[in-house]
């Protein structure tokens, strides 16, 4: 176990290698880096000057060196908009994607159980039908236009709900967050609704199969036979035997969603990291771009690294496999 | 010599090809949006002669006509079904023209995508050992970056442009085909036919292109036909966060993020029929590629 356990986070620390280098190579070597890193405001004492500084001058695996040595001291350059260091501005922002992330995820579970569990219980019923088909549809359509019919019917025809922003905040361990006011969770319902329709489609499908399948099972034929009420056998029997995978499915997608809340936040004008790179990317705000790049794709390797630790902790057949 | 005896017409001889076919109309709903998607085809294609107005034709469009509610009838004297945009384009017109762009880069990318990644995975597959390995590597790393945010960073560095999409999906996508193709090579690699193969010495480009290939057709062809959905909707996404086609190009993508800033005063239909568009698209094309995951699937065959 330990040595698959290091093995693994050697792999990780070599993905990260790689990564970084890509990166370094994407800003350094496919554009021009002094067109990337210098402010194009600068003339050109001051350009000449930033070339020195920034050591532009020396060759490529030297430059390349001295970003990895900044990169791990935290510095990853500063922001040309908001002249703040660019890992300050994504930290800021994280909070705001976080939230719109876990939101998600909750009301997946909350929404999709129940339909899941009433179509795998009633696989036959038109209800059912309806409720599979539409998540078909979840699967397919395509998640900014659903933000957008989502603002067109709730915030603009029934103004039910604010379309964009996150509404008051208020602080908890000295950062905001919406979801404590009123007023903050009326702003982050819509994004979150948004975001969380894929995963919706994808809770309703796996609970329906655990439910037929679990239906099935030896132990809920004897606690029907026992003549347990249909309530408690499902919810106690079959319910709790579902629970476990789907929940551990909904977890692992926490990278995929906080991804794809690039495309909700943008829809929204959710202040998250997500709409933040996409800003930088249109005005070609480098260092944050370079940044987000470098942060994002460090969370994803620890994702992926707890991912497989968990599996490992789960499921013994990856944990022989290890072994031999 | 034999010319005298000509033997009585064969009687119609089952083909895996027929049985396809009869198979897969088998369901009205498949065979539905392979009538849709072909309609939607044509309509790209044909978009120039069959658009009521050339939506890129600066001389036709006049800023009067803009935002014009669907329905309404235009200074070119002809109805505007679906509205018109803030340039005053119809949006009918543009959404035909928006079209050909979609499917061009879905379809296109795809296409290159299934080449580079069925060639690798069959090298996996029959290379085995490191170059295997190697590949598959490659493959796993790029299956467990979201697709929307390796696309991001590869359009981050390359800039707009619609050939820069189409390089960024191609990247993203190509591991898809590459684990598909290796898989089933993998079952077919040991079969005697492709030891006859060897047995012949037969080049190898011939062995995996000949005999390897066309007998892992079937998942590559489902997972071809998802792919295009999919790529269709990632440029649709990268093109709406303004990442993707240039605005002179504008996928439907790109006209529904034009509507955006409209709908909140209620001009919805901006936003509204493209995204319709881009909505039936999609469904055709799952509702086919569902249908064709359970004929070619083995496993569900009774």
């Amino acid at each position: 176990m330990l040595i698959y356990l290091l093995r693994r986070i050697m792999q990780s620390g070599f993905v990260l290698v790689a990564m970084s280098l890509l990166v370094f190579l994407g800003v350094y070597a496919v554009g021009d880096p002094i067109e990337i890193l210098i402010s194009p405001d600068a003339d050109q004492i001051e350009k000449e000057r930033a070339i020195q500084a920034l050591g532009l001058d020396l060759p490529l695996w030297q430059q390349y060196l001295v970003f990895v040595g900044k990169a791990l001291q935290g510095d990853l350059g500063r922001s040309f908009v908001f002249n703040e260091p660019a890992i300050q501005l994504i930290l800021q922002r994280m909070p705001a994607t976080l939230e719109l992330a876990f939101g998600s995820m909750f009301l997946s579970i909350l929404i999709g159980l129940p339909l899941g569990l009433y179509a795998g219980l009633r696989p036959n019923g038109a209800i059912s039908k309806g409720i599979m088909a539409g998540s078909i549809l979840g699967f397919s359509l395509p998640t900014f236009w659903v933000g957008l019919m989502l603002i067109m019917v709730f915030a603009v025809q029934l103004g039910w709900l604010p379309s964009t922003g996150r509404g008051d905040t208020a602080m908890l361990f000295g950062i905001s967050w919406s979801f404590l006011t009123g007023d903050g969770l009326s702003h982050i319902l819509l994004p979150a609704i948004n975001l969380a329709l894929f995963k919706i489609s994808l809770v309703i499908r796996l609970t329906r199969a655990g439910v037929r399948e679990t239906m099935l099972m030896d132990y809920v034929k004897f606690a029907r036979a026992k003549g347990l009420s249909p309530f408690r056998v499902t919810f106690v029997h079959v319910f709790k035997n579902i629970l476990i995978p789907v929940v551990t499915v909904v977890g692992l997608e926490l990278g995929g969603t906080i991804a794809f809340s690039v495309v909700t936040e943008s829809v929204f004008a959710w202040p998250g990291m997500g709409k933040l790179i996409i800003d930088s990317i249109n005005v070609l705000d480098r260092p944050v771009i370079v940044a987000y790049l470098m942060m994002i794709v460090l969370m994803f390797i620890v994702i992926n690294l707890l991912v497989d630790i968990v599996y490992t902790v789960l499921d013994p057949r990856v944990r022989l496999e290890a072994k031999a | 010599m034999s010319t005298t005896t000509l033997p009585a017409p064969l009687p119609k001889v089952e083909t895996p090809f027929r049985r396809f076919v009869s198979e897969f109309c088998e369901s009205p709903l498949a065979v539905g949006g392979l009538v849709v998607f072909a309609i939607i085809a044509l309509v790209a294609i044909f978009a120039p002669w069959i658009a009521p107005q050339n939506p890129y034709d600066l001389a036709v469009l006049d800023i009067m006509d803009g935002r014009m509610e669907p329905g309404s009838v235009g200074g070119g004297g002809y109805t505007h079904w679906l509205g018109t945009d803030d340039q005053g384009r119809d949006m009918l017109s543009g959404i035909m023209y928006g079209l050909r762009i979609s499917l061009l880069v879905g379809v296109g990318s795809a296409f290159i995508a299934c080449l580079v990644g069925a060639s690798l995975g069959l090298l996996a597959a029959y290379a085995g050992g490191r170059t295997d390995s190697v590949i598959m590597r490659v493959v796993d790393l790029q299956l467990s970056f979201p697709t929307i945010l390796a696309a991001l960073m590869i359009l981050a560095f390359l800039g707009k442009g619609i050939f820069n999409v189409v390089i960024a999906l191609v990247i993203v996508e190509w591991a898809y085909y590459a684990r598909t193709v290796r898989g089933s090579a993998l079952v077919e690699r040991r079969r005697e036919y492709i030891e006859a193969a060897i047995c012949l010495a037969l080049p190898t480009r011939r062995i995996l292109f000949n005999h390897l290939l066309p007998n892992c057709l079937p998942p590559l062809i489902v997972v071809g036909t998802m792919q295009i959905a999919r790529a269709i909707a990632l440029e649709a996404t990268l093109s709406f966060l303004g990442l993707g086609v240039p605005i002179t190009e504008p996928s439907l993508g790109l006209l529904i993020a034009n509507g955006y800033e409209y709908m909140l005063s209620g001009k919805y239909w901006i936003s509204f029929y493209p995204g319709i568009a881009l909505l039936i698209t999609i469904v055709a094309i799952n509702l086919m590629g569902d249908q064709m995951r359970d004929v070619l699937n083995p496993r569900l065959k009774k």
